[in-house]
Protein backbone atom coordinates (compact mmCIF):
# COMPACT_ATOMS: atom_id res chain seq x y z
CA UNK A 1 0.00 0.00 0.00
CA UNK A 2 1.35 3.35 -0.86
CA UNK A 3 1.82 6.11 1.64
CA UNK A 4 -1.19 8.34 2.23
CA UNK A 5 -0.58 12.06 2.13
CA UNK A 6 -3.18 14.59 3.08
CA UNK A 7 -3.53 18.10 1.77
CA UNK A 8 -5.78 20.68 3.38
CA UNK A 9 -7.20 22.58 0.42
CA UNK A 10 -7.92 26.23 1.12
CA UNK A 11 -10.87 27.93 -0.51
CA UNK A 12 -10.40 31.37 -1.98
CA UNK A 13 -13.70 33.04 -2.90
CA UNK A 14 -15.29 29.61 -3.06
CA UNK A 15 -12.61 28.16 -5.38
CA UNK A 16 -9.63 25.97 -4.48
CA UNK A 17 -6.60 28.22 -3.95
CA UNK A 18 -3.89 27.79 -6.57
CA UNK A 19 -1.30 27.34 -3.82
CA UNK A 20 -3.25 24.35 -2.45
CA UNK A 21 -3.50 22.76 -5.92
CA UNK A 22 0.29 23.02 -6.24
CA UNK A 23 0.67 21.08 -3.01
CA UNK A 24 -1.95 18.52 -4.05
CA UNK A 25 -0.01 17.83 -7.26
CA UNK A 26 3.16 17.25 -5.26
CA UNK A 27 1.35 14.96 -2.81
CA UNK A 28 0.09 12.85 -5.73
CA UNK A 29 3.69 12.32 -6.87
CA UNK A 30 4.66 11.09 -3.40
CA UNK A 31 1.91 8.58 -2.80
CA UNK A 32 -1.84 8.40 -2.43
CA UNK A 33 -3.05 12.00 -2.19
CA UNK A 34 -6.16 12.74 -0.22
CA UNK A 35 -7.64 16.20 0.19
CA UNK A 36 -9.66 17.76 2.99
CA UNK A 37 -11.84 20.70 2.02
CA UNK A 38 -13.91 22.72 4.49
CA UNK A 39 -16.25 25.64 3.81
CA UNK A 40 -19.60 26.55 2.30
CA UNK A 41 -18.53 25.72 -1.27
CA UNK A 42 -16.62 22.55 -0.29
CA UNK A 43 -19.17 20.15 -1.79
CA UNK A 44 -19.02 21.79 -5.24
CA UNK A 45 -15.23 21.96 -5.19
CA UNK A 46 -14.58 18.41 -3.94
CA UNK A 47 -15.23 16.38 -7.12
CA UNK A 48 -12.96 18.65 -9.20
CA UNK A 49 -9.96 17.97 -6.93
CA UNK A 50 -9.53 14.57 -8.61
CA UNK A 51 -8.20 16.41 -11.65
CA UNK A 52 -5.45 17.89 -9.47
CA UNK A 53 -4.31 14.60 -8.00
CA UNK A 54 -6.66 13.71 -5.13
CA UNK A 55 -7.77 10.06 -4.96
CA UNK A 56 -10.17 10.87 -2.18
CA UNK A 57 -11.67 14.05 -0.78
CA UNK A 58 -13.07 14.55 2.72
CA UNK A 59 -15.70 17.26 2.62
CA UNK A 60 -17.52 19.30 5.18
CA UNK A 61 -19.64 21.95 3.52
CA UNK A 62 -20.42 24.37 6.31
CA UNK A 63 -20.31 28.19 6.31
CA UNK A 64 -18.92 28.16 9.86
CA UNK A 65 -15.45 27.69 8.31
CA UNK A 66 -15.92 30.84 6.20
CA UNK A 67 -16.87 33.02 9.16
CA UNK A 68 -14.76 31.62 12.00
CA UNK A 69 -11.02 31.39 11.59
CA UNK A 70 -8.74 28.52 12.54
CA UNK A 71 -10.51 26.72 15.39
CA UNK A 72 -13.36 24.90 13.59
CA UNK A 73 -10.91 23.64 10.94
CA UNK A 74 -8.46 22.52 13.65
CA UNK A 75 -11.20 20.60 15.49
CA UNK A 76 -12.45 18.82 12.37
CA UNK A 77 -8.96 17.97 11.08
CA UNK A 78 -7.90 16.89 14.50
CA UNK A 79 -10.61 14.21 14.70
CA UNK A 80 -9.96 13.11 11.13
CA UNK A 81 -6.23 12.76 11.71
CA UNK A 82 -6.81 10.60 14.78
CA UNK A 83 -9.15 8.39 12.82
CA UNK A 84 -7.12 7.93 9.63
CA UNK A 85 -3.51 8.67 10.60
CA UNK A 86 -2.06 9.64 7.22
CA UNK A 87 1.74 9.65 7.00
CA UNK A 88 1.88 13.32 6.25
CA UNK A 89 -0.26 16.45 6.22
CA UNK A 90 0.87 19.02 3.66
CA UNK A 91 -0.29 22.62 3.52
CA UNK A 92 0.62 25.63 1.42
CA UNK A 93 2.15 28.50 3.41
CA UNK A 94 -0.72 30.99 3.58
CA UNK A 95 -2.02 33.23 6.35
CA UNK A 96 -4.91 30.94 7.31
CA UNK A 97 -3.22 27.57 6.83
CA UNK A 98 -0.22 28.57 8.94
CA UNK A 99 -2.51 29.35 11.85
CA UNK A 100 -4.23 25.97 11.51
CA UNK A 101 -0.94 24.06 11.24
CA UNK A 102 0.52 25.68 14.37
CA UNK A 103 -2.42 24.60 16.52
CA UNK A 104 -2.67 21.08 15.12
CA UNK A 105 1.03 20.66 15.80
CA UNK A 106 0.57 21.61 19.45
CA UNK A 107 -2.65 19.67 19.97
CA UNK A 108 -1.21 16.38 18.71
CA UNK A 109 2.45 16.83 19.58
CA UNK A 110 3.24 16.32 15.89
CA UNK A 111 6.38 17.26 14.01
CA UNK A 112 6.26 20.29 11.79
CA UNK A 113 8.62 21.54 9.09
CA UNK A 114 8.04 24.94 7.51
CA UNK A 115 9.18 26.63 4.29
CA UNK A 116 9.78 23.39 2.38
CA UNK A 117 10.71 23.61 -1.28
CA UNK A 118 10.75 19.87 -1.89
CA UNK A 119 9.50 16.68 -0.29
CA UNK A 120 10.78 13.21 -1.26
CA UNK A 121 10.92 9.71 0.14
CA UNK A 122 14.34 8.13 0.31
CA UNK A 123 13.21 4.56 0.83
CA UNK A 124 10.94 4.87 3.85
CA UNK A 125 12.59 8.03 5.09
CA UNK A 126 10.84 11.28 4.37
CA UNK A 127 13.23 14.01 3.25
CA UNK A 128 12.02 17.57 3.39
CA UNK A 129 14.19 20.18 1.69
CA UNK A 130 14.34 23.59 3.37
CA UNK A 131 16.54 26.40 2.05
CA UNK A 132 18.29 27.92 5.04
CA UNK A 133 20.14 31.18 5.47
CA UNK A 134 20.89 31.85 1.83
CA UNK A 135 23.65 29.38 1.21
CA UNK A 136 22.47 26.16 2.83
CA UNK A 137 19.94 23.54 1.85
CA UNK A 138 18.81 21.51 4.82
CA UNK A 139 17.27 18.04 4.51
CA UNK A 140 15.03 17.32 7.48
CA UNK A 141 12.76 14.49 8.60
CA UNK A 142 10.42 13.37 11.39
CA UNK A 143 12.18 10.74 13.47
CA UNK A 144 9.05 9.68 15.35
CA UNK A 145 5.97 7.68 14.49
CA UNK A 146 2.80 9.50 13.59
CA UNK A 147 1.68 12.16 11.17
CA UNK A 148 4.08 14.99 10.42
CA UNK A 149 3.09 18.40 9.05
CA UNK A 150 4.91 20.10 6.18
CA UNK A 151 4.21 23.68 5.14
CA UNK A 152 5.51 24.29 1.64
CA UNK A 153 6.79 27.47 0.08
CA UNK A 154 4.42 29.06 -2.47
CA UNK A 155 5.28 28.28 -6.09
CA UNK A 156 7.67 25.49 -5.12
CA UNK A 157 5.59 23.13 -7.27
CA UNK A 158 3.56 23.54 -10.44
CA UNK A 159 -0.15 22.72 -10.78
CA UNK A 160 -0.78 19.38 -12.51
CA UNK A 161 -4.18 18.89 -14.07
CA UNK A 162 -5.48 15.58 -15.37
CA UNK A 163 -8.76 16.39 -17.05
CA UNK A 164 -11.62 14.02 -16.40
CA UNK A 165 -9.96 12.27 -13.46
CA UNK A 166 -12.34 11.92 -10.52
CA UNK A 167 -11.98 11.53 -6.79
CA UNK A 168 -13.96 9.54 -4.29
CA UNK A 169 -15.83 11.96 -2.05
CA UNK A 170 -16.61 11.30 1.61
CA UNK A 171 -19.02 13.73 3.18
CA UNK A 172 -18.35 14.48 6.83
CA UNK A 173 -20.85 15.64 9.40
CA UNK A 174 -18.88 16.60 12.48
CA UNK A 175 -20.64 18.75 15.05
CA UNK A 176 -18.80 22.02 15.40
CA UNK A 177 -18.59 23.18 18.99
CA UNK A 178 -19.60 26.68 20.05
CA UNK A 179 -16.18 26.96 21.70
CA UNK A 180 -14.53 26.79 18.30
CA UNK A 181 -16.56 29.74 17.03
CA UNK A 182 -14.57 32.50 18.66
CA UNK A 183 -12.39 34.15 16.04
CA UNK A 184 -15.01 35.83 13.93
CA UNK A 185 -14.50 37.61 10.61
CA UNK A 186 -16.72 40.69 10.69
CA UNK A 187 -15.84 41.96 7.23
CA UNK A 188 -13.35 41.62 4.40
CA UNK A 189 -11.83 44.57 2.59
CA UNK A 190 -10.03 44.23 -0.73
CA UNK A 191 -7.57 47.00 -1.41
CA UNK A 192 -7.55 47.66 -5.12
CA UNK A 193 -4.23 48.47 -6.66
CA UNK A 194 -3.59 49.49 -10.23
CA UNK A 195 -1.94 47.08 -12.63
CA UNK A 196 -1.30 43.38 -12.06
CA UNK A 197 -0.89 41.93 -8.56
CA UNK A 198 2.59 40.92 -7.41
CA UNK A 199 1.71 37.23 -7.63
CA UNK A 200 0.46 37.45 -11.19
CA UNK A 201 2.83 40.02 -12.65
CA UNK A 202 5.26 39.06 -15.41
CA UNK A 203 7.41 42.03 -14.52
CA UNK A 204 8.15 43.26 -11.01
CA UNK A 205 10.14 46.34 -10.05
CA UNK A 206 11.02 46.37 -6.35
CA UNK A 207 12.56 49.08 -4.23
CA UNK A 208 14.68 48.98 -1.08
CA UNK A 209 16.53 51.19 1.36
CA UNK A 210 18.70 52.59 -1.42
CA UNK A 211 15.78 54.79 -2.45
CA UNK A 212 16.60 56.90 0.59
CA UNK A 213 13.09 57.90 1.59
CA UNK A 214 9.46 56.85 1.16
CA UNK A 215 8.73 59.72 -1.26
CA UNK A 216 11.18 58.25 -3.78
CA UNK A 217 9.18 55.03 -4.13
CA UNK A 218 7.23 56.64 -6.98
CA UNK A 219 10.33 56.14 -9.19
CA UNK A 220 9.80 52.40 -8.71
CA UNK A 221 6.08 52.66 -9.42
CA UNK A 222 6.71 54.67 -12.58
CA UNK A 223 9.13 52.12 -14.00
CA UNK A 224 6.76 49.29 -13.06
CA UNK A 225 3.93 51.06 -14.86
CA UNK A 226 6.08 51.70 -17.95
CA UNK A 227 6.99 48.00 -18.08
CA UNK A 228 3.37 46.93 -17.47
CA UNK A 229 4.36 45.30 -14.19
CA UNK A 230 3.80 45.51 -10.46
CA UNK A 231 5.77 47.36 -7.78
CA UNK A 232 7.23 45.48 -4.82
CA UNK A 233 9.34 46.24 -1.76
CA UNK A 234 11.83 44.78 0.68
CA UNK A 235 11.02 43.94 4.28
CA UNK A 236 13.30 46.78 5.41
CA UNK A 237 11.19 49.51 3.82
CA UNK A 238 7.93 47.81 4.75
CA UNK A 239 9.15 47.60 8.36
CA UNK A 240 10.11 51.27 8.12
CA UNK A 241 6.48 52.00 7.30
CA UNK A 242 7.04 53.31 3.76
CA UNK A 243 4.58 50.83 2.30
CA UNK A 244 1.98 48.32 3.45
CA UNK A 245 2.89 44.69 4.04
CA UNK A 246 1.14 43.65 0.82
CA UNK A 247 4.11 45.01 -1.16
CA UNK A 248 6.68 42.84 0.57
CA UNK A 249 8.67 40.38 -1.52
CA UNK A 250 10.73 37.85 0.41
CA UNK A 251 10.67 34.82 2.56
CA UNK A 252 8.08 36.35 4.88
CA UNK A 253 6.31 38.31 2.19
CA UNK A 254 5.44 37.03 -1.22
CA UNK A 255 7.43 34.54 -3.23
CA UNK A 256 7.49 35.74 -6.81
CA UNK A 257 8.72 34.19 -10.05
CA UNK A 258 8.19 36.82 -12.75
CA UNK A 259 9.93 36.79 -16.11
CA UNK A 260 11.72 40.02 -15.20
CA UNK A 261 12.61 41.27 -11.73
CA UNK A 262 14.21 44.69 -11.36
CA UNK A 263 15.80 45.26 -7.92
CA UNK A 264 16.24 48.99 -7.34
CA UNK A 265 18.32 50.08 -4.35
CA UNK A 266 18.10 46.60 -2.84
CA UNK A 267 21.23 45.17 -1.22
CA UNK A 268 19.90 41.61 -1.38
CA UNK A 269 19.33 40.42 2.19
CA UNK A 270 18.94 36.65 2.32
CA UNK A 271 15.31 36.85 3.19
CA UNK A 272 14.63 39.00 0.13
CA UNK A 273 16.64 36.79 -2.22
CA UNK A 274 14.64 33.80 -1.00
CA UNK A 275 11.48 35.41 -2.31
CA UNK A 276 12.68 36.44 -5.76
CA UNK A 277 15.62 34.44 -7.00
CA UNK A 278 13.33 32.12 -8.93
CA UNK A 279 12.72 35.02 -11.35
CA UNK A 280 13.79 34.30 -14.93
CA UNK A 281 15.80 37.48 -15.48
CA UNK A 282 17.07 39.71 -12.69
CA UNK A 283 18.30 43.26 -13.20
CA UNK A 284 19.85 45.05 -10.23
CA UNK A 285 20.75 48.67 -9.63
CA UNK A 286 22.71 49.49 -6.48
CA UNK A 287 25.42 51.93 -5.50
CA UNK A 288 27.42 49.32 -3.55
CA UNK A 289 29.31 47.06 -5.95
CA UNK A 290 29.66 44.43 -3.19
CA UNK A 291 25.91 44.17 -2.59
CA UNK A 292 24.81 40.51 -2.56
CA UNK A 293 22.06 41.28 -5.08
CA UNK A 294 24.72 41.38 -7.82
CA UNK A 295 25.53 37.71 -7.17
CA UNK A 296 22.11 36.72 -8.50
CA UNK A 297 21.63 39.45 -11.12
CA UNK A 298 21.81 38.69 -14.83
CA UNK A 299 22.51 42.34 -15.44
CA UNK A 300 23.75 44.68 -12.75
CA UNK A 301 24.47 48.39 -12.68
CA UNK A 302 26.59 49.99 -9.99
CA UNK A 303 25.16 53.46 -9.79
CA UNK A 304 22.66 55.87 -8.28
CA UNK A 305 19.19 54.41 -8.37
CA UNK A 306 17.56 57.85 -8.13
CA UNK A 307 19.33 58.95 -11.32
CA UNK A 308 18.97 55.74 -13.28
CA UNK A 309 15.32 54.87 -12.53
CA UNK A 310 13.78 57.96 -14.17
CA UNK A 311 16.18 57.66 -17.12
CA UNK A 312 15.25 54.02 -17.56
CA UNK A 313 11.53 54.80 -17.33
CA UNK A 314 11.92 57.38 -20.08
CA UNK A 315 14.01 54.98 -22.18
CA UNK A 316 11.47 52.16 -21.80
CA UNK A 317 8.62 54.47 -22.81
CA UNK A 318 10.61 55.72 -25.80
CA UNK A 319 11.49 52.24 -27.06
CA UNK A 320 7.97 50.93 -26.49
CA UNK A 321 6.61 53.79 -28.59
CA UNK A 322 8.91 52.97 -31.51
CA UNK B 1 -5.25 44.23 32.02
CA UNK B 2 -2.36 41.82 32.33
CA UNK B 3 -0.50 42.01 29.04
CA UNK B 4 2.49 39.94 27.92
CA UNK B 5 4.86 40.11 24.99
CA UNK B 6 6.96 37.11 23.92
CA UNK B 7 10.37 38.14 22.61
CA UNK B 8 13.59 36.60 21.35
CA UNK B 9 17.24 37.49 21.05
CA UNK B 10 18.70 36.61 17.65
CA UNK B 11 21.92 37.12 15.64
CA UNK B 12 21.75 40.66 14.24
CA UNK B 13 20.04 40.18 10.84
CA UNK B 14 21.65 43.37 9.55
CA UNK B 15 25.25 42.32 10.12
CA UNK B 16 25.32 38.55 10.55
CA UNK B 17 24.90 35.91 7.87
CA UNK B 18 23.27 33.15 9.91
CA UNK B 19 25.12 29.86 9.85
CA UNK B 20 24.32 26.35 10.99
CA UNK B 21 26.96 24.46 12.91
CA UNK B 22 27.55 21.31 10.81
CA UNK B 23 28.08 19.19 13.96
CA UNK B 24 25.36 20.34 16.32
CA UNK B 25 23.13 21.40 13.38
CA UNK B 26 22.13 24.41 15.48
CA UNK B 27 22.30 28.12 14.78
CA UNK B 28 25.76 29.53 15.44
CA UNK B 29 25.35 32.05 18.27
CA UNK B 30 28.89 32.39 19.56
CA UNK B 31 31.06 35.20 18.30
CA UNK B 32 28.18 36.97 16.56
CA UNK B 33 26.40 40.13 17.55
CA UNK B 34 23.05 39.37 19.21
CA UNK B 35 20.09 41.76 19.26
CA UNK B 36 16.44 41.92 20.18
CA UNK B 37 14.58 40.64 17.09
CA UNK B 38 13.52 43.71 15.03
CA UNK B 39 10.07 42.12 14.61
CA UNK B 40 9.80 42.06 18.40
CA UNK B 41 10.66 45.77 18.58
CA UNK B 42 7.58 46.61 16.58
CA UNK B 43 5.49 44.11 18.58
CA UNK B 44 6.69 45.64 21.86
CA UNK B 45 5.86 49.09 20.49
CA UNK B 46 2.32 47.97 19.63
CA UNK B 47 1.92 46.42 23.09
CA UNK B 48 3.16 49.53 24.93
CA UNK B 49 0.77 51.73 22.97
CA UNK B 50 -2.18 49.47 23.74
CA UNK B 51 -1.22 49.24 27.43
CA UNK B 52 -1.19 53.03 27.63
CA UNK B 53 -4.46 53.39 25.72
CA UNK B 54 -6.30 50.82 27.85
CA UNK B 55 -4.83 52.18 31.07
CA UNK B 56 -4.43 50.48 34.45
CA UNK B 57 -2.47 47.71 32.74
CA UNK B 58 0.89 46.03 33.14
CA UNK B 59 3.09 44.74 30.31
CA UNK B 60 5.53 41.87 30.93
CA UNK B 61 8.12 40.58 28.47
CA UNK B 62 8.77 36.83 28.40
CA UNK B 63 11.64 35.08 26.68
CA UNK B 64 13.28 31.69 26.51
CA UNK B 65 16.98 31.66 25.81
CA UNK B 66 20.51 31.59 27.18
CA UNK B 67 21.54 34.00 29.96
CA UNK B 68 22.79 36.44 27.29
CA UNK B 69 19.13 37.04 26.33
CA UNK B 70 18.98 39.31 29.40
CA UNK B 71 20.40 42.06 27.21
CA UNK B 72 17.52 41.86 24.75
CA UNK B 73 15.10 41.93 27.67
CA UNK B 74 16.81 45.02 29.14
CA UNK B 75 16.15 46.73 25.83
CA UNK B 76 12.47 45.79 26.06
CA UNK B 77 12.38 47.23 29.58
CA UNK B 78 14.12 50.39 28.34
CA UNK B 79 11.49 50.75 25.62
CA UNK B 80 8.81 50.81 28.33
CA UNK B 81 7.91 47.23 29.25
CA UNK B 82 7.19 46.98 33.01
CA UNK B 83 8.87 43.71 33.97
CA UNK B 84 10.65 40.73 32.40
CA UNK B 85 10.72 36.95 32.83
CA UNK B 86 13.50 34.89 31.25
CA UNK B 87 13.38 31.11 31.14
CA UNK B 88 16.88 29.77 30.86
CA UNK B 89 18.03 26.18 31.27
CA UNK B 90 20.75 24.12 29.58
CA UNK B 91 18.13 21.47 28.72
CA UNK B 92 16.35 23.97 26.45
CA UNK B 93 19.10 24.07 23.81
CA UNK B 94 17.91 22.71 20.48
CA UNK B 95 14.21 23.26 21.20
CA UNK B 96 11.87 23.25 18.21
CA UNK B 97 8.97 25.69 17.79
CA UNK B 98 6.66 23.43 19.78
CA UNK B 99 9.14 23.10 22.66
CA UNK B 100 9.48 26.88 22.74
CA UNK B 101 5.71 27.33 22.72
CA UNK B 102 5.38 24.80 25.55
CA UNK B 103 7.81 26.71 27.76
CA UNK B 104 6.35 30.15 27.07
CA UNK B 105 2.82 28.80 27.60
CA UNK B 106 3.87 27.33 30.97
CA UNK B 107 5.03 30.76 32.14
CA UNK B 108 1.84 32.39 30.88
CA UNK B 109 -0.36 29.78 32.56
CA UNK B 110 1.12 30.74 35.93
CA UNK B 111 0.64 34.42 35.17
CA UNK B 112 -2.97 34.34 33.94
CA UNK B 113 -2.78 36.74 30.98
CA UNK B 114 -5.56 38.84 29.47
CA UNK B 115 -3.62 39.44 26.26
CA UNK B 116 -0.44 37.91 24.84
CA UNK B 117 1.49 39.66 22.04
CA UNK B 118 3.90 37.88 19.70
CA UNK B 119 5.60 38.90 16.48
CA UNK B 120 4.19 37.07 13.47
CA UNK B 121 7.45 35.14 13.27
CA UNK B 122 11.05 35.49 14.36
CA UNK B 123 13.58 37.02 11.98
CA UNK B 124 16.02 34.10 12.35
CA UNK B 125 13.82 30.99 12.28
CA UNK B 126 10.77 32.24 10.35
CA UNK B 127 8.59 29.29 11.30
CA UNK B 128 5.79 31.46 12.72
CA UNK B 129 4.59 28.41 14.64
CA UNK B 130 5.21 29.56 18.23
CA UNK B 131 2.24 31.95 18.69
CA UNK B 132 -0.33 29.37 17.51
CA UNK B 133 1.32 26.76 19.73
CA UNK B 134 1.09 29.03 22.78
CA UNK B 135 -2.57 29.75 22.00
CA UNK B 136 -3.33 26.04 21.71
CA UNK B 137 -1.55 25.16 24.96
CA UNK B 138 -3.50 27.91 26.75
CA UNK B 139 -6.75 27.06 24.90
CA UNK B 140 -7.07 30.69 23.81
CA UNK B 141 -8.11 32.14 20.45
CA UNK B 142 -5.30 33.49 18.28
CA UNK B 143 -5.62 36.66 16.25
CA UNK B 144 -2.85 36.88 13.68
CA UNK B 145 -1.24 39.49 11.41
CA UNK B 146 -2.78 42.44 13.23
CA UNK B 147 -2.10 45.89 11.85
CA UNK B 148 -4.64 47.70 14.09
CA UNK B 149 -5.98 46.72 17.50
CA UNK B 150 -9.00 47.88 19.48
CA UNK B 151 -10.12 46.64 22.89
CA UNK B 152 -13.84 46.80 23.68
CA UNK B 153 -14.88 45.55 27.15
CA UNK B 154 -14.13 41.82 27.05
CA UNK B 155 -13.52 41.77 23.31
CA UNK B 156 -10.60 42.44 21.01
CA UNK B 157 -11.04 43.60 17.42
CA UNK B 158 -8.18 43.71 14.92
CA UNK B 159 -7.57 44.54 11.31
CA UNK B 160 -5.90 41.38 10.01
CA UNK B 161 -3.62 41.69 7.00
CA UNK B 162 -4.51 39.44 4.04
CA UNK B 163 -2.90 39.03 0.62
CA UNK B 164 -5.36 41.41 -1.01
CA UNK B 165 -6.34 43.77 1.81
CA UNK B 166 -7.53 43.11 5.33
CA UNK B 167 -10.24 41.47 7.41
CA UNK B 168 -11.85 42.87 10.53
CA UNK B 169 -11.70 40.06 13.07
CA UNK B 170 -12.97 39.89 16.65
CA UNK B 171 -12.59 37.45 19.48
CA UNK B 172 -13.27 37.30 23.19
CA UNK B 173 -10.45 37.97 25.68
CA UNK B 174 -8.12 36.54 26.85
CA UNK B 175 -6.40 36.01 23.50
CA UNK B 176 -3.05 35.63 21.76
CA UNK B 177 -2.34 38.22 19.08
CA UNK B 178 0.44 38.48 16.47
CA UNK B 179 1.59 41.76 15.00
CA UNK B 180 2.28 42.38 11.30
CA UNK B 181 5.73 43.89 11.00
CA UNK B 182 5.89 47.58 10.20
CA UNK B 183 2.29 48.33 11.18
CA UNK B 184 3.10 50.18 14.38
CA UNK B 185 5.45 53.12 14.82
CA UNK B 186 8.58 52.06 16.68
CA UNK B 187 9.28 53.30 20.19
CA UNK B 188 12.96 53.92 20.90
CA UNK B 189 14.49 53.70 24.36
CA UNK B 190 15.24 57.09 25.92
CA UNK B 191 18.16 57.70 28.30
CA UNK B 192 15.62 57.84 31.12
CA UNK B 193 14.15 54.54 29.95
CA UNK B 194 17.57 52.90 29.85
CA UNK B 195 18.39 54.08 33.39
CA UNK B 196 14.94 53.07 34.66
CA UNK B 197 15.20 49.59 33.10
CA UNK B 198 17.85 48.62 35.62
CA UNK B 199 15.38 49.02 38.49
CA UNK B 200 12.51 47.09 36.90
CA UNK B 201 11.64 43.57 38.14
CA UNK B 202 13.54 40.84 36.34
CA UNK B 203 12.75 37.18 37.06
CA UNK B 204 14.76 34.22 35.89
CA UNK B 205 13.14 30.77 35.81
CA UNK B 206 14.40 27.25 35.16
CA UNK B 207 12.51 24.26 33.76
CA UNK B 208 12.07 22.90 37.29
CA UNK B 209 10.33 26.16 38.29
CA UNK B 210 7.82 25.50 35.52
CA UNK B 211 7.37 21.79 36.23
CA UNK B 212 8.33 20.85 32.68
CA UNK B 213 10.10 17.56 32.06
CA UNK B 214 13.38 18.04 30.19
CA UNK B 215 12.42 15.25 27.76
CA UNK B 216 9.58 17.39 26.39
CA UNK B 217 11.79 20.27 25.30
CA UNK B 218 15.24 20.99 23.92
CA UNK B 219 16.83 18.62 21.46
CA UNK B 220 15.38 15.64 23.35
CA UNK B 221 11.85 16.83 22.71
CA UNK B 222 12.31 18.08 19.15
CA UNK B 223 10.06 16.33 16.67
CA UNK B 224 12.15 17.19 13.64
CA UNK B 225 15.68 16.20 12.82
CA UNK B 226 18.14 17.56 10.31
CA UNK B 227 19.51 14.75 8.16
CA UNK B 228 22.08 16.76 6.26
CA UNK B 229 23.16 20.28 5.45
CA UNK B 230 24.09 20.98 1.85
CA UNK B 231 24.98 23.97 -0.26
CA UNK B 232 22.50 25.84 -2.41
CA UNK B 233 23.25 25.68 -6.09
CA UNK B 234 24.35 29.23 -6.71
CA UNK B 235 22.68 31.21 -9.44
CA UNK B 236 25.36 32.26 -11.87
CA UNK B 237 26.06 35.96 -11.65
CA UNK B 238 25.77 37.90 -14.87
CA UNK B 239 27.35 41.04 -16.17
CA UNK B 240 27.84 44.01 -13.84
CA UNK B 241 28.67 47.47 -15.23
CA UNK B 242 29.40 50.83 -13.61
CA UNK B 243 27.07 53.66 -14.56
CA UNK B 244 28.92 56.05 -16.87
CA UNK B 245 25.78 57.98 -17.68
CA UNK B 246 24.48 55.40 -20.16
CA UNK B 247 23.22 52.75 -17.72
CA UNK B 248 19.58 53.29 -18.67
CA UNK B 249 20.38 52.55 -22.32
CA UNK B 250 22.43 49.51 -21.34
CA UNK B 251 19.56 48.11 -19.25
CA UNK B 252 17.08 48.79 -22.04
CA UNK B 253 19.42 46.99 -24.48
CA UNK B 254 19.54 44.00 -22.12
CA UNK B 255 15.73 43.98 -21.87
CA UNK B 256 15.37 44.11 -25.65
CA UNK B 257 17.93 41.34 -26.17
CA UNK B 258 15.76 39.01 -24.10
CA UNK B 259 12.49 40.35 -25.51
CA UNK B 260 11.45 41.84 -22.21
CA UNK B 261 10.42 45.12 -23.76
Amino acid sequence: MSTTIWVLVELDNGQPARSSLEVLGKAAQLGRAEAVVLGSSAAEVAPTLGEYGAEKVYVHADPVYDTYLTLPAVDTLSDLLKQHQPALLMLATTYDLRDIAARLNARHNMGLITDATDVQFDGDTLQVTVPWGGENMVAATFPRQGTGIVLTRPKAFGVERHEGKTAEVETLSPSLSAASQQIKILDRVEVQSEGPSLEDANVIVSGGRGLGKAENFHFVEQLAAALGGAAGATRAIVDAGWLPYSYQVGQTGKTVKPTLYVAAGISGAIQHLAGMKGSKYIVAINKDEHAPIFSVADFGVVGDVLTILPQLTAEVKKRKAQ
Amino acid sequence: MKMYVCIKQIPDPNTVVSKLDPNTKRLVRSGVSLVLDPGDESTISAAIKLRDTVGNSELTAISMGPASAQEAMRRALAMGVDRAILVTDPALAGSDALGTARVLAAVLKKEGPDLVFCATESTDGYTGMVPGGIAEFLALPQLTFAREITIESQKIVIKRVTLTGYQTVESPLPAVITIASGSFEAIYPTMKGIMGAKKKPFTQLSLADLGIDASEVGEAGARERIISIGKVEARAAGQVIKDDGNAAQAIADFLQRYQLL
